[in-house]
C-alpha cells in the first residue's frame, strides 16, 4: 500500500496535508497520532469512501476509489464504532457479512475465537462495547481478506479481550494478511507493530520500528515533576547545562522531559540544577524512550486518547 | 501447510448477495414491532373499522363498502411498507453506520438497493395475504377477475417505486429522528386526507387537486383495477411522474453516510 503526497481538507480545516507513507505486504503497522491528526480520513481514503483531493493511494495495486469493486473483496474493515442493524443478533450479523464474501472463514470457528459464544443471540444495541468491538474485527476478518484497516481494535475491551484480540491479529499476520491499524493504546502499537507511523497536522512526523523510534540513538528519558512552577527561562538553562547532547522540552509548568545519554552524570547535572534554581523535585524517573515519549517528543504534547 | 486465516478474498455471486440482504431485512423489519404494526395491523384495523363504520354511519358509495374500502387499505399497505418503513429504517441504517460497513463489503450499491426492493415485494406480498383474507372475510368480492388483478399489481408496483424513491430521499439527508418523525407525519397526513384509503369523491370540492398526490393516484389507480378491472391512465402517469422526480431526489441528495 502506498500513499504519495496525499491532501484532503473540509472546508477551510486541512485533515491531511500532503502525507506520504508505505506499508509493506505482511506486516502489521500501527498509525498513531492524537485525535483530529488525519488518520481516520486517511484511513478512510485507503478504503475508497473517499476520493484524494491532491496526491495519490494505491492500495494492493489498485486505486481504491475508480478500481473499488475490484479492491473491496480483497479488503477487510473495521470501523471504529456502529456497522451493524440494531435489532440484529451478533452471529446473525456476522452470518450476513459472511454470505457476502466467497470462501468466509466458518462462522462458528470465528465466534469460539473471538469470544462472542455467549452473547451470539444478544442483539446488537445491546452488546458491551467492547462486544462490539471483537464482532467488528470478527466482520473484517471473516471474508479471508489479504488487508485488514482496523480502527482502534481494542477501545473499550477488557485486558483479556485485548489480549485475545492481539492474539488473533499476531495469527493473522502469521498467515500472511497485512494489518494497517490505527491506535490510541502506545503499548498495542509497541507490542504488535513492525512499523508505527506518527502522525500530526495531517503530516508523518516520525516512521520506524518501534525499536528504530524508541531505542535507536541508546536514548533515554528523563522526566522531572516538581513541586512549583519552573521559573520562565528554566528549560532554556537546564538545556545549556546539559549540553548539546540532551534535549529538554517543557511539558507544562511542572514538568520537563529530557532526553538524552542514559548516564550517571546527566542525572547529576539535573540534580545540581535542581538546587541551583531552587526547585523542589517531586518526582525524577529515568527509563527507556517508550513510544508516548516519542510520541511527546514529536508533537510536542502529552498523548491523551 | 495454510493457516486459519491464510487470505482467500472473493465476493460472492451477486444473486446471492442480494437473496441475503433481502432476507436479512425483511427478517429484522417483522421482528420490529413498530414496524410490523405499521405494516399490518394498522391497515387491518382500518379495513374492519372502516367497513363497520360505513355501516353505522350510513356512509353510501357507488359499491358496497368492503369492495371499496379494500383496494384503498391495499394501498394503504404500500404505501407504508415502500414509504415509512423504508425511509425510517433507512435513516437510522445510516445513523448507526451500518451503510457504511455495507459500502466497505463486496456488496456493490445496486445489490443493497435490489435487496432492499426484493424485501420490500415480499412484505407486501405478506400485507395483501392477511389484509385479502380479512376482506374476504368480510365479503369482500373483487371484481375486474385476473386482468383487474394484474392491472392492480402494475400499480402497486408503480407504487412502490414512487414511494420507495420518495422515502429514500428523505432517509438520505434528513437525521434519522427527523426521518422518523417526517416519515410518520407524512404518513398520517395521507392516511387521513391523502384519498388513499377512501375515494376522491369523498372530499368534495378538494378531490380534483387531490388527483396529483402519490397516495390519491395509488388508491385511484387500485380501486379502478378491483373494483371494474379499468386501467386509470392518469393515476399510473402521476404514480410515474412521482417516481421520476423521487428516483431524481434520491440520485441527487442521497447521502451514504
Amino acid at each position: 500500500m502506498e500513499i504519495d503526497a496525499l491532501h484532503m481538507r473540509y472546508g477551510d480545516t486541512v485533515a491531511v496535508d500532503g502525507l506520504s507513507m508505505t506499508v509493506e505486504r505482511g506486516t502489521i503497522t500501527a498509525v498513531l497520532g492524537p485525535n483530529g491528526a488525519g488518520k481516520t480520513t486517511t484511513l478512510e481514503t485507503c478504503e475508497g469512501f473517499r476520493a484524494p483531493q491532491q496526491g495519490t493511494v494505491r492500495v494492493l495495486g489498485l486505486d481504491p476509489t475508480r478500481q473499488r469493486r475490484e479492491l473491496l473483496p480483497r479488503i477487510g474493515v473495521m470501523l471504529q464504532s456502529g456497522g451493524a442493524w440494531s435489532g440484529v443478533r451478533a452471529v446473525e450479523m456476522l452470518e450476513h457479512i459472511a454470505s457476502l464474501h466467497a470462501h468466509p472463514l466458518p462462522v462458528p470457528m470465528l465466534v469460539e475465537r473471538m469470544g462472542l459464544g455467549e452473547c451470539g443471540r444478544t442483539p446488537y444495541r445491546r452488546l458491551s462495547g467492547g462486544q462490539q468491538q471483537r464482532l467488528g474485527l470478527a466482520m473484517a476478518i471473516v471474508g479471508r481478506p489479504e488487508l485488514v484497516f482496523v480502527d482502534e481494535p481494542t477501545a473499550g475491551m477488557d485486558v483479556a479481550a485485548r489480549r485475545t484480540t492481539w492474539d488473533i491479529l499476531g495469527e493473522l499476520k502469521t498467515d500472511g494478511v497485512t494489518i494497517v491499524l490505527t491506535t490510541h493504546y502506545l503499548e498495542e502499537a509497541e507490542r504488535l507493530a513492525d512499523q508505527v507511523h506518527v502522525i500530526d497536522h495531517g503530516t508523518l512526523v516520525a516512521s520506524g520500528s518501534p525499536f528504530e523510534l524508541t531505542r535507536a540513538r541508546g536514548q533515554a528519558t528523563i522526566r522531572l515533576v516538581v513541586t512549583e512552577p519552573f521559573p520562565p527561562e528554566a528549560p532554556r538553562s537546564l538545556s545549556a547545562t546539559l549540553g548539546p547532547a540532551t534535549e529538554v522540552q517543557e511539558i507544562n509548568p511542572q514538568s520537563l522531559l529530557i532526553t538524552g545519554p542514559a548516564d550517571a552524570s546527566t542525572l547529576a547535572k539535573v540534580s545540581a540544577w535542581c538546587e541551583e534554581q531552587g526547585v523542589l523535585p517531586e518526582s525524577l524517573s529515568l527509563g527507556q524512550r517508550t513510544l508516548e515519549d516519542v510520541f511527546l517528543q514529536m508533537t510536542g504534547r502529552e498523548f491523551t486518547p | 501447510m495454510s493457516g486459519t486465516f491464510t487470505p482467500a478474498p472473493g465476493a460472492a455471486p451477486f444473486l446471492r448477495q442480494v437473496r441475503s440482504q433481502a432476507s436479512m431485512e425483511s427478517r429484522l423489519l417483522l421482528r420490529n414491532g413498530e414496524q410490523l404494526l405499521l405494516a399490518v395491523v394498522i391497515p387491518v384495523l382500518v379495513l374492519v373499522g372502516g367497513v363497520a363504520a360505513a355501516d353505522r354511519i350510513g356512509l353510501t358509495f357507488d359499491h358496497r363498502a368492503v369492495d371499496v374500502l379494500t383496494p384503498g387499505v391495499l394501498a394503504l399497505a404500500v404505501m407504508s411498507t415502500s414509504f415509512t418503513s423504508l425511509a425510517i429504517a433507512t435513516g437510522f441504517e445510516r445513523r448507526y453506520g451500518l451503510l457504511k460497513r455495507l459500502g466497505a463489503s463486496p456488496l456493490p450499491r445496486t445489490g443493497l438497493l435490489l435487496g432492499k426492493v426484493v424485501s420490500l415485494l415480499g412484505v407486501q406480498v405478506l400485507q395483501t395475504v392477511v389484509i385479502g383474507s380479512t376482506a374476504l372475510v368480510l365479503g369482500w368480492q373483487p371484481g375486474g377477475g385476473v386482468t383487474g388483478a394484474l392491472v392492480a399489481v402494475v400499480g402497486a408496483i408503480l407504487g412502490t417505486l414512487a414511494f420507495a424513491s420518495l422515502g429514500l430521499a428523505l432517509a438520505g439527508t434528513l437525521r434519522a429522528e427527523a426521518t422518523l418523525a417526517a416519515a410518520n407525519l407524512v404518513y398520517l397526513l395521507l392516511l387521513t386526507g391523502g384519498g388513499v384509503v377512501l375515494p376522491r369523491s369523498t372530499y368534495g370540492a378538494a378531490g380534483g387537486l387531490l388527483q396529483l398526490l402519490p397516495s390519491a393516484a395509488l388508491g385511484d389507480a387500485l380501486r379502478a383495477a378491483l373494483l371494474d378491472g379499468a386501467v386509470d391512465g392518469s393515476a399510473f402517469l402521476v404514480l410515474l411522474g412521482w417516481a421520476l422526480v423521487g428516483s431524481a431526489l434520491a440520485a441527487r441528495f442521497f447521502k451514504w453516510e
